[in-house]
C-alpha cells in the first residue's frame, strides 16, 4: 500500500468517526428522565479492525426452539458442509463434518426434555486454544474462536479437549468450498459464528434461519438486545463447572 | 577503444540472437488478463502477489478487515478463466487454463491455496462478492 492509500484512509475513517459520533447524538433519546433509549450499529467499516470492546454471542431460547432443523440446514448451505455440499463422499457419517447439530435432553425421572442447538460455544478461555501447539487454534478480539487453517497441521487435540465436541477434521480431498469459507483436507474446522457475515454486520446464518428463539449480538453492550434478554431473564451455560464462560447461552434448561 | 565500441556491438548482437532462440523454443505462459486494470501495477504484481495476499490474509483472519483491493477471493473473481462449454477451468485442468495455473505449471511452483479455496467464482455462494477497494 503506499503512503497516499494509506492518507486517504486516515481521513476517511476521521469523517466515518466524526459521523458516528453524530449518529449517537441524534439515536440516543432521553424518553423519560433518567432513561435513555440508544441504539447502536453492528456494522464496522469494512477497512476498521475487530477490537475487544465487542464480544459477540448468541442466546438460544429451547422453550422457542421448534425442534426443526432450520438452523442446522442454515449451517450447511452457508457454508458448504453436509447437505450443502458435494464433498466428503467417502467419510463414514461419523467423520463428516458436523458444525452444529440438534441435541435432545431428557430428564429421566420427571420426563422434563428439550431439544438445543449445539456448536462451537466461543468460550472466553477456549480449551482448544490452550491445547494447540501451533497456534492455528486462536481467539479473535471480539470473541469468535477460529481456526488457521494455513498453520493447522490436523493433529486433533483440539477435538480432543473441547468438552462441546464442538470441532470435526477432513478426511479427504474437497472441491465445492464456498468462495468465502475455505475449508480442505488434513485441517479441522468448526461453528465460525459466521464470521464473514458478522464483519459485515450480519447475522450469523443460523440465527437468520430461526428469529424465533436464536438472538445474536454484543454481550459486551449493556444496550444489545442480547444483554438486555441476559439481565432480564438470565442465562445457561453449558458446563458452567468448566469456568469457560461461553459466547453462546441458553434459557429453558431448567433440569 | 575503437576495437571496444565493435566488440560491444558484437557481444550484444550474440546477446539478441541467444535470446531470440531462447524465445523461439520455449512458450511463455499467456496469462488471461481479468477485466480493467488490476489493483496493482503488472510488474509489481508478477513479482509481489504472494506477498500481498500473505499480508492481507493475516489481516482478514485475525483482524476481520475484508477490504477487497488484494483479498485472495478477488484475484479468483477478476480472473476466472471459461473453457469452450462456459465453465470455469479448475485448478486441476490439465489444459493448465486456469489464471494461476499458466504460470505455475510454467515455473513448475506447486501452490496449495487451491486446497482449501474456491479456485472458481462459485454459483452455490450465498453472498455476492462485495467490492470495497
Amino acid at each position: 500500500m503506499n503512503k497516499n492509500d494509506s492518507l486517504v484512509d486516515q481521513k476517511r475513517r476521521a469523517i466515518l468517526g466524526g459521523m458516528g459520533g453524530t449518529a449517537a447524538a441524534i439515536v440516543g433519546l432521553t424518553i423519560a428522565p433518567g432513561v435513555l433509549l440508544t441504539q447502536t450499529a453492528q456494522a464496522k467499516p469494512v477497512d476498521e479492525a475487530i477490537s475487544s470492546k465487542t464480544r459477540w454471542g448468541i442466546l438460544i431460547d429451547t422453550n422457542n426452539c421448534n425442534d426443526c432443523n432450520d438452523c442446522v440446514t442454515a449451517c450447511e448451505e452457508e457454508n458448504g458442509w453436509g447437505s450443502g455440499s458435494t464433498d466428503e463422499q467417502k467419510s463414514r457419517p461419523d467423520q463428516k463434518a458436523q458444525w452444529i447439530r440438534t441435541v435432545k435432553v431428557t430428564d429421566k425421572q420427571t420426563g422434563y426434555a428439550k431439544t438445543l442447538p449445539m456448536m462451537c460455544q466461543h468460550c472466553e478461555h477456549p480449551p482448544c486454544v490452550d491445547v494447540c501447539p501451533t497456534g492455528a487454534s486462536f481467539k479473535r478480539d471480539d470473541g469468535i474462536v477460529l481456526v488457521d487453517k494455513h498453520i493447522c497441521i490436523g493433529c486433533r487435540y483440539c477435538m480432543m479437549a473441547c468438552p462441546y465436541k464442538a470441532r470435526s477434521f477432513i478426511h479427504e480431498t474437497l472441491t465445492d468450498q464456498r468462495s468465502y469459507m475455505p475449508r480442505g483436507k488434513g485441517t479441522v474446522e468448526s461453528c465460525t459464528m459466521c464470521v464473514h457475515k458478522v464483519d459485515n454486520g450480519e447475522n450469523p446464518a443460523c440465527v437468520d434461519a430461526c428469529s424465533s428463539s436464536m438472538t445474536f449480538g454484543d454481550l459486551n453492550d449493556p444496550d444489545s438486545e442480547i444483554s438486555k434478554e441476559l439481565a432480564r431473564h438470565g442465562g445457561t451455560q453449558i458446563r458452567a463447572d468448566l469456568r469457560l464462560n461461553p459466547g453462546v447461552r441458553y434459557q429453558g434448561l431448567n433440569f | 577503444m575503437h576495437v571496444m565500441h565493435i566488440l560491444k556491438i558484437i557481444s550484444l548482437a550474440v546477446l539478441l540472437l541467444t535470446a531470440t532462440g531462447i524465445n523461439a523454443d520455449v512458450p511463455k505462459p499467456k496469462p488471461i488478463h481479468g477485466e480493467g486494470q488490476c489493483v496493482e501495477p503488472e510488474d509489481d504484481m508478477k513479482r509481489n502477489h504472494m506477498e500481498y495476499i500473505l499480508h492481507q490474509r493475516d489481516e482478514t483472519m485475525q483482524k476481520g478487515i475484508r477490504t477487497s483491493k488484494h483479498s485472495f477471493k478477488q484475484c479468483v473473481s477478476c480472473h476466472a478463466v471459461k473453457d469452450d462449454n462456459g465453465e470455469y477451468v479448475r485448478i486441476d485442468d490439465p489444459s493448465n487454463k486456469h489464471f494461476c495455473a499458466t504460470c505455475h505449471e510454467f515455473a513448475a511452483v506447486s501452490i496449495d491455496c487451491f486446497q482449501c479455496h474456491a479456485d472458481t467464482p462459485r454459483s452455490t455462494d450465498k453472498h455476492e462478492l462485495r467490492v470495497n477497494k
